[in-house]
């Protein structure tokens, strides 16, 4: 229920709690976010574009990109079907699972990297085996990629989770008994019932995946051009106080992350009928 | 062309939703389950869509076995309580998509499609309102074009899963009167299922009375009213009262006054005698046992009493406004004389 915004003294107090969180918000986000933008252009244009043309840096960003373009599509169809299975079928260990969907969430990052580590590393289980067969899991490419998809798998599948469980199966049981086979159920009906969650999972999974530190640090090697991601990049700049080049860095990563929550925010605008229309129903 | 259930078993975890059910429906006719929430109406109902399988027992229609096949080849038209109208899509989309979700040589073409849409638009009177969404229209519309919905992929039977549930009173009767109008005009078999006995006797050819799982009786409407097989099924089809006597042959004592009794597998001996509100008579000085008037409703076609025998138990009593009621008023004490009563086992 929405409260009317009744006499005056409560406006009063609404208006103070605004000016308190707006002054929060300002403080914990802006501030950082400003004194990134200001420390990164402090040299003027010239170093902060130098810097982001080094090589090593162009390299960061495309594998950064190139790791969530990777992350994120897996993590999206894995989360539909943890969604499906959880809000459509009720099984022994269902608690479980839903514990384990939030289990990234609630461990460090960093033991999500040493798991890869544990499994893939040259003195883990399959390490030996790795080595033989000239595979590379960790410290390159598909090691960055798993510690990603672990780290970020919960934001699509708690977004979708309880939208499917409010919206319940009925729509999904009128199309069986109106003809329609499982996947012109799915692609007719639940997807375009959960594609704004969706979205918004994908967005926020996204943001995650491109600026992950703790998981992508283990598994990396941070070996320059080859295994180093945006965030890691910006700590090595950092620690060898190339602060301009380490601050340009960070402004990108802010920049991708804005992009996204722009991304975000233009489709909530545009497709805000639809989006009221599907929460009343 | 009918539809058959025999012996239908089903039990989920712990306990029996359904045991050995047993009826026919007649092509086009108009059949009700009737039973109290628990009674395994809509499980029935889920088993004939196919959307769940009976433990024993066979579902055939038309002589087909429905049971080897799935929900979708059963071609059943179900609506659904909560109308499960796919909120995404259109009026005129959620009808067609029983058509549209056809694989590709079994499609009917786009016109034909459309022209379909336009005939069930029209026959559930909402003709303007094809480009509206779910959520943009009233519960009565709603229902209608979930209705409709059902109706396009020409279905065998349709199945109605509580219609009129979410409605108000007044849109309920309204839209009883036209269901049972666009059942008279398409013939197709239709099965629905209400806890509500007004309405299956109002609008079914013939009722199925469910309690905990069995069938209590199946019967036309007038036939249940009259002749119930049950103290469960009397009660459950209307306002009733109870009173102890001591029935002998065709006949309740009540100790002074005898009244004709329909005896239903009772032997003599004290027995409770179930009469309706209207089979009363209250007099100041005839026949019946003494009892107080707590109130009188005198509001409408008849006149409605509240009365209080002397043990306590509360009557429920109508009749027509006449002198001997009018001057009636809470608080006197009259005579209450049953004129028929029921005797169950």
């Amino acid at each position: 229920m929405r409260a009317r915004p009744a006499e005056a003294p409560k406006a009063a107090g609404a208006i103070g709690l605004s000016l308190v969180a707006v002054f929060w918000l300002g403080l914990i986000i802006l501030l950082p976010l400003v004194t990134v933008l200001f420390e990164a252009s402090k040299g003027g244009i010239e170093p902060f574009l130098a810097a982001v043309a080094e090589p090593d840096t162009i390299a960061a960003i495309q594998l950064t990109l190139l790791v969530a373009a990777i992350a994120v599509p897996l993590n999206a169809v894995f989360g539909i079907a943890a969604a499906w299975c959880v809000t459509r079928f009720e099984f022994r260990g269902k608690g479980l699972l839903l514990t384990i969907i939030d289990l990234p969430f609630t461990i460090s990052p960093v033991i999500a990297g040493l798991v890869w580590m544990l499994l893939f590393g040259a003195q883990g289980w399959f390490g030996a085996w790795l080595r033989l067969n000239d595979i590379h899991i960790v410290f390159a490419l598909p090691g960055l990629v798993l510690a990603t998809i672990l780290v970020t798998f919960p934001f699509v599948a708690r977004e979708l989770i309880p939208l499917m469980n409010d919206q319940g199966t009925d729509e999904e049981v009128a199309a069986r008994t109106l003809g329609a086979r499982g996947w012109d159920i799915f692609f007719r009906i639940t997807l375009p019932n959960i594609k704004w969650a969706l979205l918004y999972g994908v967005l926020l999974c996204t943001a995650r995946a491109m600026g992950e530190f703790g998981a992508v640090s283990v598994v990396s090697g941070h070996i320059r051009g080859q295994t180093n991601t945006l965030p890691l990049q910006i700590e090595i700049l950092y620690n060898q106080y190339e602060s301009v080049a380490a601050f340009a860095c960070a402004s990108i990563l802010a920049g991708l992350a804005l992009i996204t929550l722009l991304l975000k925010s233009v489709l909530e605008w545009r497709f805000a009928g639809e989006l009221a229309a599907n929460r009343r129903h | 062309m009918s539809l058959t259930v025999s012996n239908i078993t089903k039990t989920f975890t712990k306990f029996a939703a359904l045991s050995n059910v047993t009826f026919e429906a007649e092509p086009g006719e108009f059949l009700a389950l009737l039973g109290p929430s628990g009674s395994g109406k809509t499980t029935l109902l889920r088993l004939l869509a196919g959307l769940d399988q009976p433990d024993s027992g066979a579902i055939a229609f038309d002589g087909e076995d429905f049971l080897q096949l799935n929900a979708r080849e059963r071609r059943i038209g179900m609506v659904f309580q909560s109308y499960a109208l796919f909120r995404h899509m259109t009026v005129a989309d959620n009808i067609a998509f029983g058509l549209t979700v056809r694989p590709g040589k079994e499609r009917p073409s786009k016109s034909q499609i459309k022209a379909k849409v336009d005939s069930l638009l029209k026959l559930i009177q909402l003709e303007d309102l094809g480009k509206r969404f779910p959520a943009q229209l009233s519960g009565g519309q709603r229902q209608r074009v979930a209705l409709a919905r059902a109706l396009a992929i020409e279905p065998r039977i349709l199945l109605l899963d509580e219609p009129f549930g979410a409605l108000d009173a007044l849109v309920r009767k309204d839209l009883r009167r036209w269901l049972r109008r666009i059942h008279d005009e398409t013939g197709v078999t239709t099965v629905f299922v209400t806890h509500d006995q007004e309405e299956a006797l109002d609008l079914a050819d013939r009722v199925v009375v469910l309690k905990e799982g069995r069938i209590e009786q199946i019967g036309k409407p007038l036939e249940l009213y009259r002749d119930p097989s049950s103290a469960f099924v009397f009660e459950f089809l209307g306002a009733n009262n109870q009173a102890a006597g001591t029935l002998r042959g065709s006949s309740v004592d009540f100790g002074g006054f005898s009244v004709p009794a329909i005896v239903k597998g009772a032997a003599d001996g004290t027995a409770v005698a179930r009469f309706r509100p209207f089979d009363t008579q209250v007099s100041r000085s005839g026949p019946g046992f003494p009892v107080k008037v707590l109130s009188v409703l005198p509001a409408g076609a008849n006149l409605r009493l509240e009365l209080q025998g002397a043990d306590g138990q509360v009557y429920e009593t109508q009749h027509a406004h006449d002198q001997e009621t009018s001057d009636l008023k809470a608080g006197d004490t009259v005579n209450l004389l049953p004129t028929k009563v029921y005797v169950f086992a």
